[in-house]
């Protein structure tokens, strides 16, 4: 998959990446079947870009997030970060990976540490990475917590003295302090109380901004991921089934599953039934045959139950498409004029 | 409140006895070993004797008053082995898995199946009586029920979103099990702990009612009582007066760890809804 | 529509007892609900919202109580009935799903056994009958296979399959009234979908009401008829649940509505810094005097620093408590 832009300013790239795990089996191994969380995911960031990286629960998102970290042994592919390839490396390389790639958390309550102050937390990954001036340490920490808006005196509290959306600004600080390049954003907003979300939300933007960061940013909330993201990458059962421009995601949604999320979005403006898909997520462990959404989908012929899955397909526009029939569906949809994706009323 | 009264009751029982082993050259009376004198044996608790005197005429009060020193240090060392090696087990084996955690857990199972005190027995058996002997082969024993709850502890807390942020941010192992897990679990290992001393406490009395404790003529509470077995119907207070500071001690220590239980548990969940 | 609702809270108190004073987690809490009507509670945690649904049911359970007020069900008073009266109105004729069904369910016994047991329980079905009407009602939440699926215990489901069979038990007898606090929040998006769906398609067809709890206000206002904010143990504003999101009164609504990125704005409108609603949500001890919402509020005068707000009847219908409403 080659993106037509210049491939300098990647700053990273997952090349064919496949995380395969053994499940079950009898006391001597013979059920044991293979899961395959992701089975040959191909992504690409750039520099200062925010990817979004959409899909249910047992997608592959977070296996994804997890292999880019290195705290998953990809079974086959490479990555490539900031010009080095991380894969098949071994795992004590963890903390030169730490200073290029870090995460904040979905749950701001479980993420920090109980017993420590923010400063503690925030400290120990500097020596940890060999910062040793005690001056150099203190200004580096008072920075960014000012840089999270939270006031310095405040780093001598715990955990528990700050509110949800505080801890959620220490949890980025965290993520910050060692000047990382990427920072993968697991649900950072969604275990925030609703009036506290628009306040984080504008606070991770800034930061890219002012500290020149890349973003893969997971979430569930559609609304979310098209305010923040630059392009989007939809995944479906351990693959991705779409990827593109956030405008084109939203707007020309070209697979049945991209059209079907934003679909089950309920319209607060209007009464009508959400738009249902049809059945649970199949089991990752038994994948149904031919494209993987098939059996949900309500656009499916034979080809599709029975061909072996479709392949993405990148059209000139960088849009690219893993279904059958996605031009025709493309055609009807022009026909009936919409009858997905809400639009301003 | 009765969740305080458990911590109040049991801390100062805890704390006295600690209080009398550490002042015990000025609380006693006699020295417990050489002030000897036939003249007073087996005189009943009296103004004088305020716990009576043995058949050497040794004063119990100043016995009891000195036995509290190696009760207490084989019942706090004791268990603070057995502490330092459950935590280590436990912990390393709840956060590697793997096949360390099979060696630990089938270590742990074999433990729990030897009943403790014989295995301790065992060990006095091969390293001779005395107090460094009583020390290892209590604090080698007892500690299973910390190790599973370190490693029980371990497997829940490494799955923290802390934990994981730990790691992201590059901590080496030992650094993650020291100041990511070790501090969130501490509070169920000292309520452990805490009735762990309490046991280790009455094994020392019953090895040494078995003659394998410290050496005779220095007294511990278990020795008192071996050798007060036979005069146990014509002068009991050889045996109330150890039997109560044992009792005592051991009452507090228990209760000074349900107390603990209560106010360490819910302080590791949040408190908020 | 006519005649008496079907449930009507007025002015309700509850109050947490936390050993060393009384605070009132919700007050003056009073709306009405009518027989088949959709109505939704919306707020963030600790706003009072889920205490009470659990008020209308019985189950407050200390530190939490009544502290004043009436809730009138079917024209009776519910409020101060014997624990059997209220066991037997629960599951009966007013109904409750949680948000994780995992938890409410037993994980120890058959899913069918557990529908079985309100038919048992309620009607006084026999155990072979009950169990009939329980393959049934599985088949009625759209659960494929249902005489295979009667069987499974829940860990045996996926998450969408335990909340049909929570939503079954809770139809199985019938009940006047269906609350549902967050009963989609633990699920994806497309499952949710099809559980709203089918919660309303139900209690379409059985005349039941809906009491809907959520965090989530689109979802309130796409599901419900009328919808209550809840802000700080009080409702702040009370509307029909288009006005509320084309219209809304209270700044808090209001905020709400702004804040939060909406599906196709940054298509339409571009890309802009979202309005933020400063300050954090207070806790229930620490509750401003006043109007509750006063410290976070850009119109805040001196008197919504001092006076708490009446409820305020709107010309376009629907309550607010502000001082400053248009």
């Amino acid at each position: 998959m080659h993106e037509p832009r210049g491939k300098d300013d990647l700053i990273l790239s997952v090349e064919d990446l496949a995380v395969h795990f053994p499940v079950g089996g009898g006391l001597l191994g013979r059920n044991r079947r293979m899961l395959r969380a992701v089975d040959g995911v191909d992504l690409n960031l750039k520099r200062g870009e925010c990817l979004g990286l959409v899909g249910e629960s047992g997608s592959g998102k977070s296996t994804v997030a997890l292999s880019i970290l290195g705290l998953l042994a990809p079974t086959r592919g490479r990555i490539v970060l900031d010009g080095q390839v991380i894969t098949g490396r071994p795992s004590g390389d963890r903390k030169a990976l730490a200073r290029i790639v870090q995460m904040v958390f979905q749950d701001p309550y479980a993420s920090l540490n109980p017993r420590q102050t923010v400063r503690r937390t925030l400290e120990d990954p500097l020596r940890v990475h060999g910062v040793t001036a005690r001056s150099e340490i203190e200004d580096r920490v008072a920075t960014m917590l000012r840089h999270v808006g939270l006031r310095p005196e405040q780093a001598d509290r715990y955990p528990h003295e700050f509110s949800g959306g505080q801890r959620q600004r220490i949890g980025i600080a965290r993520a910050l302090i060692l000047n990382p390049r990427i920072v993968i954003c697991d649900e950072p907003v969604s275990a925030l109380d609703v009036s506290i979300r628009a306040q984080i939300i504008n606070l991770l933007l800034e930061l890219k901004d002012t500290l020149g960061l890349s973003y893969i940013m997971i979430s569930h909330d559609l609304g979310v991921v098209e305010h923040m993201s630059d392009r989007v990458a939809v995944m479906y059962l351990g693959r991705i089934v779409e990827n593109g421009d956030w405008r084109e995601i939203f707007e020309r949604p070209a697979h049945p599953y991209t059209r079907a999320l934003i679909a089950a979005i309920p319209d607060p403006l209007h009464h009508a039934p959400l738009a249902t898909t049809g059945g649970d997520l199949p089991n990752p462990l038994n994948p149904p045959n031919g494209c993987a959404f098939s059996p949900r989908c309500r656009y499916a012929e034979d080809l599709c139950r029975h061909e072996p899955g479709p392949v993405l397909e990148t059209r000139p526009d960088g849009h690219a498409v893993r279904c059958w029939r996605s031009e025709e569906i493309a055609g009807q949809a022009a026909m009936a004029s919409g009858d997905n994706g809400h639009t301003q009323a | 409140m009765k969740l305080r009264a458990n911590l109040v009751i049991g801390g100062t029982l805890f704390a006295l006895a600690v209080l009398v082993g550490v002042l015990a050259p000025w609380l006693a009376h006699t020295d417990p070993v050489l002030d000897a004198n036939l003249m007073n044996a087996e005189e009943p608790p009296s103004w004088t004797w305020w716990f009576g005197t043995d058949d050497q005429g040794r004063d119990i009060y100043s016995r009891v008053v000195y036995g509290a020193r190696v009760s207490l240090t084989v019942g706090i060392v004791s268990q603070l082995i057995n502490s330092v090696i459950g935590v280590a087990l436990g912990l390393s084996a709840g956060y590697w898995g793997g096949w360390w955690d099979d060696v630990v857990n089938a270590l742990t199972n074999v433990m729990l199946a030897i009943p403790s005190l014989i295995f301790a027995l065992a060990i006095m058996a091969v390293l001779g009586p005395g107090l460094t002997s009583l020390l290892i082969a209590l604090g080698l024993t007892n500690w299973s029920f910390t190790c599973r709850i370190a490693r029980a502890s371990a497997l829940s807390l490494r799955n923290q979103g802390y934990v994981q942020a730990a790691t992201v941010l590059g901590y080496g192992d030992l650094r993650i099990m020291m100041t990511q897990l070790l501090p969130n679990m501490l509070g169920p290992i000292v309520v452990i702990g805490t009735l762990g001393m309490g046991s280790a406490v009455l094994s020392e009395a019953a090895l040494s009612f078995l003659g394998l404790g410290v050496r005779p003529p220095f007294p511990s509470w278990g020795s008192m009582l071996s050798d007060a077995r036979d005069q146990i119907t014509t002068a009991p207070w050889l045996s109330v007066f150890p039997g109560l500071a044992i009792f005592l001690t051991v009452l507090g220590l228990n209760l000074l760890g349900d107390g603990l239980r209560d106010i360490l548990d819910p302080h590791s969940r949040s408190r908020r809804t | 529509m006519t005649g008496a609702p079907l449930i009507e809270v007025e002015d309700l108190r509850i109050d947490l007892d936390d050993g060393e004073r009384r605070v009132a987690a919700a007050e003056g809490i009073s709306f009405r609900i009518d027989r088949g009507e959709t109505f939704g509670l919306v707020g963030e945690s600790g706003c009072g919202k889920s205490i009470t649904a659990l008020a209308l049911i019985g189950l407050l359970r200390p530190p939490l109580s009544i502290g004043a007020g009436m809730i009138r069900f079917d024209g009776r008073e519910i409020q101060h009935l014997s624990a059997a009266a209220q066991r037997d109105l629960r599951g009966n004729r007013i109904a409750m799903i949680f948000q994780e069904p995992m938890t409410a369910l037993n994980p120890v016994s058959p899913v069918g056994r557990q529908i079985a047991e309100m038919f048992v329980l309620h009607k006084g079905n026999s155990w072979r009958e009950a169990h009939q009407l329980a393959v049934e009602a599985l088949a009625s939440v759209r659960v494929p296979a249902p005489e295979r699926r009667v069987n499974d215990y829940p860990h045996q489901l996926s998450g969408g399959m335990r909340q049909r069979v929570m939503i079954a038990i809770a139809l199985a007898c019938g009940p006047d009234l269906l609350i549902a606090d967050e009963p989609t929040t633990a699920l994806d998006v497309t499952v949710q979908a099809e559980i709203i769906e089918l919660m309303r398609n139900l209690c379409a067809e059985r005349g039941t009401a809906i009491l809907m709890i959520s965090h989530d206000l689109g979802l309130v206002a796409n599901v419900c008829r009328r919808v209550a904010v809840m802000y700080a143990g009080r409702i702040v504003e009370e509307r029909g649940s288009a006005d509320i999101f084309r219209t809304p009164s209270h700044p808090y609504t209001q905020g709400l509505v702004d804040s939060l990125p909406r599906l196709g704005s940054r298509a339409a409108l571009g890309r802009s810094r979202l309005k933020e609603i400063a300050g954090v949500v207070p806790a229930i001890t620490n509750f401003p005097d006043g109007c509750r919402f006063n410290p976070r509020c850009a119109h805040a005068t001196d008197i919504c620093r001092s006076v708490a707000p009446t409820a305020d009847l709107l010309e376009a219908g629907g309550l607010v408590r502000c001082h400053h409403h248009a």
